[in-house]
């Protein structure tokens, strides 16, 4: 076995199962039931990592979602890469590929690494802003270079071939955490028939159960979690979701759950099989049994790869089957630690002392010790560690009661590992997203969850209650008390589960272990090591005056990393505490944001990428405009064909043709994506008076109408032509992208204003399949499959609607037009669409009917000066700017909609930008659209700018360009000159004049 | 993701159901002709914009289409109360209102 | 012919939109998933699988408006459908005949589609005051989902609580469905009717297949 540091037996690793994995290339074996971490520990890899800034060879320091060293990169092809994977998380699998992030060219030579050692004392906090802030041009090469040498992962650049999924669950419990707090808290809600999700971030449930050696109910702890979760199993509503991070914990209590499906298989999810799913959750009740993150101690060189947390060199040898080295040097501050050097002594290696802070530890674990014999340093501290890739020796002094001063002379130990514990800092992360601010407990030495108005109950170690008993009782208590809040009977009781107490004695609040020389001479004495935040770094940041501990937090970059600080957050802030003389509750905690642990991009996206990105609508004719050849523009939502193009033609050549074949024959528009609102009641007409500014009031029924909606500061929002059904029966219609608002504006004020008015609004623009025929042979194409309506022009005239059958199929039929020729705008139910629009085209070859698309109908309306709300309108042009004051009617008795707005004095002062046409002085040159007029293209830069073009085209019809456009007191200036500097310095000169370019008069629609 | 109860639907409902308009309360004047240019703008421009209790108009978007109030903490999000468009609010702030 | 006579009138608020050419010469109609031939789908689709898709085409969607405040209003409805309009989310089923609350003032009524302007007039007739009718049988249609797995493709693809406890047989909501909306309608214990508009339910149709790999998917023609 090549494992070095694997031991024969124990653990919760399979032997008989060995995995194979690549790291920076070089394969190794390992366990299934391994993480990354325990199998690059088993074989001894000593360095994961480089560090952010100072570029030093980093080792696993824990073993949880806390590391901030070993964050890797995985994935075996390009495609599956995955950034920021923490390998004391990661399950191993067989063929599994990683590789360190930090490190260029990589971990063992590393060019940040020399600078570092020329550079390093000048890396203080700040470095980056005071370096590299000017010149600021060249920021961007600044940027390429830090990046590139920091290193923190990247993205794959081909697809990835997983399916993530979204999933909403609604609970009336949430448990986060499957430890003991966590466990007995689901068994407790559940048993009371509540619907339960219990969610831990772990492979397996049972937390710290998982590598303890206690006992409840006289059995080992791992046996009672598998009873838990065989009891849980058997209430269906409750879901166990384990490799399952409870990401976020937001308003209303909703919760994100990560649930990684299938990251622990295989570099790519098995066939049919989704990678990662997004839990999200709306929960009646949230039990936070998050437990605590052990808090290592600050002192000199306290990154050296062997230095590690204490619990999790015992996770490592009790879950895993290894321990990361041959001689141990144990510091603590508390009795809870001492487990560790009894697990490393049980596991047969050489514990070399164990280095207690307090002067005269007592309790049961420390008594243990002192039975085994093992060495214990008492009133003492490991002030600096040896070594370069890995520890070989570490200096230990006394220190003074409080722990401010090395009292003695340094004696040196040599180990290959340093485990040291500060105490525990709860995971109060999840309850602090919810803008709740943790307390300190000065008892525990630790910031606990504050006061929330979350539906939230806290149980074990999130509360500082560290003891085995404790997180039981409270878990039961916590569950029974969200279920009953949930409306649920908890009257049953629950068998009480007996656990041998441990007697305790009382830590010391220690953060940062002193050192002979002052903090700023010393070796480097870490506090965020995602961030490279030294103690002196931090001390310098308050003696340059960042007070506020979250001013401290952005000088320095602590906590800004991937793991938030997890680690590092309580000393940097006790740190800060001291060096200012504050206590720590006066300094105050910075908070956590989610994510708790980093999200793939997959799972945030679920389902919604690709085809399914963004919803597309189709009319009922789409499956023809595909079929013919149509390009098609996103309106809204909406596919709407764009051009038809014949094969080779360009774009150009299409629009001539379908524009020409329009004017002189016949064409055709789906104008199904139209918003179609129908409104009923007694009062509909009086409605429309108000919404719209022109008049409503005598609009005869069969008749439609043109009008202009504005917003109450006067300015047009959308427009579109609304016609009379019944005496009380209209159907509006709006702009396609502007439907839903339009529908939404008439609500709220029907809802919030006039709420007497009787009236009701209903979209109809699914249901109506809407074909403009156009041309002049648009009435001799019309008759031949419609007989039952009189298409006589005296008859049907324009501005007219009419009922009747169009390919046998029942239709409205509206003489309108939006082309200025002769139309029709067919409606029929939208289950016939397709079969009249093909019915068109059977009777429409001898009149070589052409289908247009958007292009070509905004060719068409701009040759007659017709506007398109939100092309040539900009939320700040009222109707008299558009030179449409003939659809405004003051005279009409309710001050309309934008009436007032448009008496603004503002609205009425001269010289205001106004719409008008454009003449290219050289017919041929098409302005581009929103270039900027100027009087003067001669005057200096910045000129002065007079509007700038909103619509322009080639006009096959016409021979020359045409084009709209705001000029300031336009309509006044009618046949002046005009000037658009183009940006490769060309200008191209127009003429002012009247919008409308084609057959001023209107006579081509009216034969 | 505020979870909100529809007093149409009688029922909570999550909040992409759902849109916010903005400050409640702000009626259209009834003779707009006779408002100066200032009282003009501001009924269209002018909001509170308070720290703490809040009175919102909001619409169940995707449901009823109807539009309701709701008195809401800006600091803590919490809502208060919904109460239906033309009643009053019943949790006010206890600072005067301009 | 001069300006609208009175019968043109009526003829245009309230038209019969169905054709009545009948044999060969009938119009063909298509429903909203008529591109995705469910039909030939069916014929090579699995024959079992956690989730049954089907859609119910062409069927009559009258949306009613009014007041529950309106006695004439109500009888009218009652007189012609059979039926008392239900109350918030609650459906009411007469033979061929089902109403959904929508809203306080709203109800959406599917009828057999042939009926849909008749069963039209019948209640214009039978009301008075201030009361609205709306056809939108083209519109929109009818998924029905059903399957032990269907529930999850549910909450897949909805943020309401779909659970037993929240949402009987016989409820209905409005909610949104992926990232468009949909009427929900449990008409089962393992059975479900989305009611989507026209120019989403290509999207929908897309998105319900992808939902739906994990458990497989069974169409019904």
């Amino acid at each position: 076995m090549t494992q070095k540091n694997r031991i024969q037996s124990g653990g919760r690793v399979d032997r008989a199962r060995a995995l194979s994995f690549k790291f920076n290339g070089k394969s190794y074996q390992g366990l299934q039931g391994d993480t990354v971490a325990s199998a690059l520990l088993a074989n001894g890899v000593n360095v994961v990592a480089r560090s952010f800034k100072y570029s030093r060879p980093r080792g696993i320091i824990s073993a949880g979602a806390e590391e901030p060293n070993a964050v890797l990169q995985m994935g075996a092809t390009e495609a599956t890469q995955v950034p920021n994977v923490r390998a004391t998380q990661q399950e191993l699998f067989d063929g599994l590929v990683c590789n360190s992030t930090n490190g260029w060219p990589n971990v063992d030579f590393d060019v940040m690494g020399i600078a570092a050692k020329v550079g390093g004392s000048m890396l203080t906090p700040g470095f980056y802003y005071k370096t590299f802030m000017y010149p600021q041009s060249m920021w961007s090469t600044y940027e390429k270079f830090i990046r590139k040498a920091a290193g923190l992962g990247r993205s794959p650049r081909e697809n990835d071939p997983d399916s993530y999924d979204h999933i909403h669950q609604h609970a009336d419990v949430v448990v986060v955490g499957a430890g003991p707090a966590g466990l007995s808290a689901a068994l407790s809600a559940a048993r009371s028939g509540a619907r339960v999700i219990i969610a831990d971030e772990q492979s397996e449930f049972g937390g710290s159960l998982l590598h303890s050696r206690e006992n409840i109910n006289g059995e080992p702890a791992a046996d009672w979690v598998q009873k838990a979760i065989a009891e849980l199993a058997t209430f269906p509503d409750v879901m166990m979701l384990p490799r399952s991070t409870v990401n976020g914990y937001h308003d209303h209590n909703f919760l994100t759950i990560h649930q990684r499906c299938a990251d622990h298989l295989s570099d790519k999810a098995p066939q049919g099989q989704i990678r990662q799913r997004l839990h999200r959750v709306r929960a009646k009740w949230v039990v936070l049994a998050t437990g605590a993150h052990e808090r290592p101690l600050v002192f000199a060189n306290n990154d050296v790869p062997g230095c590690m947390l204490a619990s999790a060199v015992s996770t490592y040898i009790n879950r895993y089957g290894v321990v990361p080295g041959k001689n141990l040097v144990l510091m603590t501050t508390n009795d809870h630690a001492y487990q560790t050097a009894l697990d490393w002594a049980d596991a047969g290696r050489k514990v070399v002392a164990i280095v207690d802070t307090r002067p005269n530890p007592e309790g049961d674990l420390v008594e243990d010790a002192k039975r085994r014999g093992l060495h214990i340093i008492t009133g003492s501290a490991v002030i600096e560690a040896h070594g370069g890739k890995r520890v070989n020796a570490v200096s230990v002094a006394s220190i003074n009661e409080n722990g401010e001063s090395v009292t003695g002379k340094i004696s040196r130990l040599q180990c290959d590992t340093l485990a040291s514990s500060g105490g525990w800092s709860p995971v109060v992360h999840l309850s602090c997203h919810t803008a709740s601010r943790p307390a300190w407990n000065d008892e525990a030495v630790g910031f606990v969850p504050g006061a929330t108005i979350q539906n939230q109950l806290t149980a074990g170690g999130i509360n500082a209650s560290y003891g085995l008993g404790d997180c039981l009782k409270e878990g039961t208590a916590a569950g029974n008390e969200a279920a009953m809040n949930a409306g649920y009977d908890v009257s049953a009781t629950a068998p009480e589960l007996k656990v041998e107490a441990i007697s305790e004695g009382a830590p010391m609040a220690l953060f940062h272990v002193p050192h002979s020389r002052p903090t700023s001479r010393a070796p480097k004495q870490f506090v965020d090591f995602q961030n490279d935040v030294t103690a002196a770094g931090i001390e310098l940041a308050t003696r340059e005056g960042f007070e506020s501990i979250e001013h401290v937090k952005r000088y320095t970059a602590m906590g800004f990393g991937t793991d938030q600080g997890k680690l590092g957050n309580i000393n940097g802030m006790a740190i800060a505490a001291k060096s200012m003389n504050k206590t720590i509750p006066e300094t105050g905690t910075t908070v956590y944001r989610p994510n708790y642990t980093p999200v793939s991009f997959g799972a945030i996206a679920g389902r919604h990428c690709k085809e399914l990105f963004d919803p597309k609508r189709f009319s009922a004719m789409h499956k023809w405009h595909s079929e013919n050849g149509a390009l098609f523009e996103d309106v809204g939502q909406w596919k709407r064909p764009w051009y038809y193009p014949k094969p080779g033609e360009s774009m150009q050549d299409t629009l001539d043709r379908e524009c020409k074949s329009t004017r002189e024959s016949v064409g055709i528009l789906d104008a199904s994506t139209l918003g179609k609102i129908d409104i009923q009641g007694k009062d509909a007409r009086e409605f429309l008076g108000r919404v719209y500014t022109n008049p409503w009031a005598k609009l005869a029924v069969g008749k439609c109408r043109y009008g202009l909606m504005c917003g109450e500061d006067g300015m047009v929002f959308d427009d579109g032509v609304t016609s009379c059904l019944a005496e009380n029966h209209f159907l509006m219609t709006t702009t396609t992208g502007g439907a839903a608002h339009v529908l939404e504006w008439l609500e709220i004020y029907h809802q919030t204003e006039w709420p007497e008015l009787e009236v009701f609004f209903n979209t109809v623009t699914d249901h109506w399949s809407t074909m403009t025929i156009s041309g002049p042979n648009s009435r001799k194409l019309l008759s031949e499959i419609c007989d039952d309506i009189d298409l006589d022009k005296d008859t049907f005239r324009f501005m007219d609607l009419r009922e009747g059958t169009v390919a046998d199929v029942p239709a409205r039929v509206y003489r309108i037009s939006f082309t200025g020729e002769l139309s029709y705008e067919i409606n029929v139910q939208a289950n016939y669409g397709l079969y009249v629009w093909e019915k068109l085209f059977e009777h429409g070859a001898k009149y070589n009917l052409t289908p247009y698309g958007t292009e070509t109908m905004h060719v068409l309306r701009a040759e007659k000066g017709f506007i398109i709300a939100g092309q040539d309108t900009d939320g700040s042009l009222h109707p008299y700017d558009l030179g449409m004051g003939w659809c405004v009617s003051v005279k009409k008795p309710f001050s309309f909609i934008g009436k007032r707005g448009m008496a603004r004095e503002d609205c009425v002062k001269p010289n205001r930008k106004q719409l008008v046409g454009l003449k290219t002085k050289d017919p041929l040159t098409v302005i581009p659209e929103g270039s900027q007029a100027v009087l003067d293209p001669t005057q200096p830069i910045p000129m002065t700018m007079l509007g700038h073009v909103t619509s322009s085209y080639y006009s096959a019809n016409l021979g020359h360009s045409i084009a709209m456009g705001l000029v300031r007191g336009g309509l006044d200036r009618m046949g002046e000159a005009v000037f658009y500097p183009q940006p490769d310095g060309s200008v191209i000169e127009a003429e002012i004049c009247s919008p409308v370019f084609l057959d001023p008069e209107g006579e081509r629609q009216n034969v | 993701m505020f979870h909100i109860y529809c007093p149409h639907c009688e029922d909570h409902r999550e909040e992409e159901e759902f849109h916010a308009s903005g400050e409640a309360h702000i009626p259209r004047p009834l003779d707009p002709q006779s408002c100066s240019d200032e009282e003009w703008g501001e009924y269209l421009y002018f909001r509170k914009n308070p720290r703490g209790l809040h009175h919102e108009l909001w619409v169940h978007a995707v449901g009823c289409r109807k539009f309701f109030n709701i008195t809401r903490d800006t600091v803590t999000y919490e809502i208060k109360e919904v109460y239906k468009v033309g009643e009053k609010p019943s949790v006010t702030s206890s600072e005067k209102n301009q | 012919m001069s300006d609208s006579t009175a019968s043109n009138v009526e003829s245009i608020a309230q038209m019969d939109q169905l054709p009545h050419k009948t044999g060969s010469l009938q119009p063909r109609a298509e429903s909203p998933l008529y591109h995705a031939d469910l039909a030939t789908l069916s014929a090579h689709s699995a024959d079992a699988g956690g989730v049954e898709i089907k859609e119910v085409k062409l069927l009559g969607h009258l949306v009613l408006r009014g007041s529950i405040e309106d006695a004439e209003f109500l009888s009218g409805v009652k007189e012609v459908l059979g039926l008392d309009l239900p109350g918030p989310l609650q459906s009411s089923l007469q033979g061929e005949f089902i109403a959904y609350w929508v809203s306080p003032n709203e109800w959406l009524v599917l009828v057999p589609g042939q009926q849909a302007f008749q069963l039209e007039r019948d209640m214009r007739s039978a009301m008075s005051g201030n009361f609205a009718i709306v056809n939108v049988s083209g519109g929109q249609t009818v998924i029905c989902l059903s399957g032990a797995n269907a529930v999850d493709v549910l909450k897949k693809s909805t943020p309401y609580d779909v659970h037993n406890k929240n949402f009987p047989v016989g409820k209905v909501v409005t909610s949104v469905f992926a990232k468009t909306q949909a009427l929900i309608f449990r008409s089962g214990p393992e059975s479900w009717e989305l009611i989507v508009r026209r120019s989403f339910s290509d999207y929908v149709w897309l998105w319900l297949q992808d939902a739906c790999i994990e458990y497989g998917l069974v169409i019904k023609d």
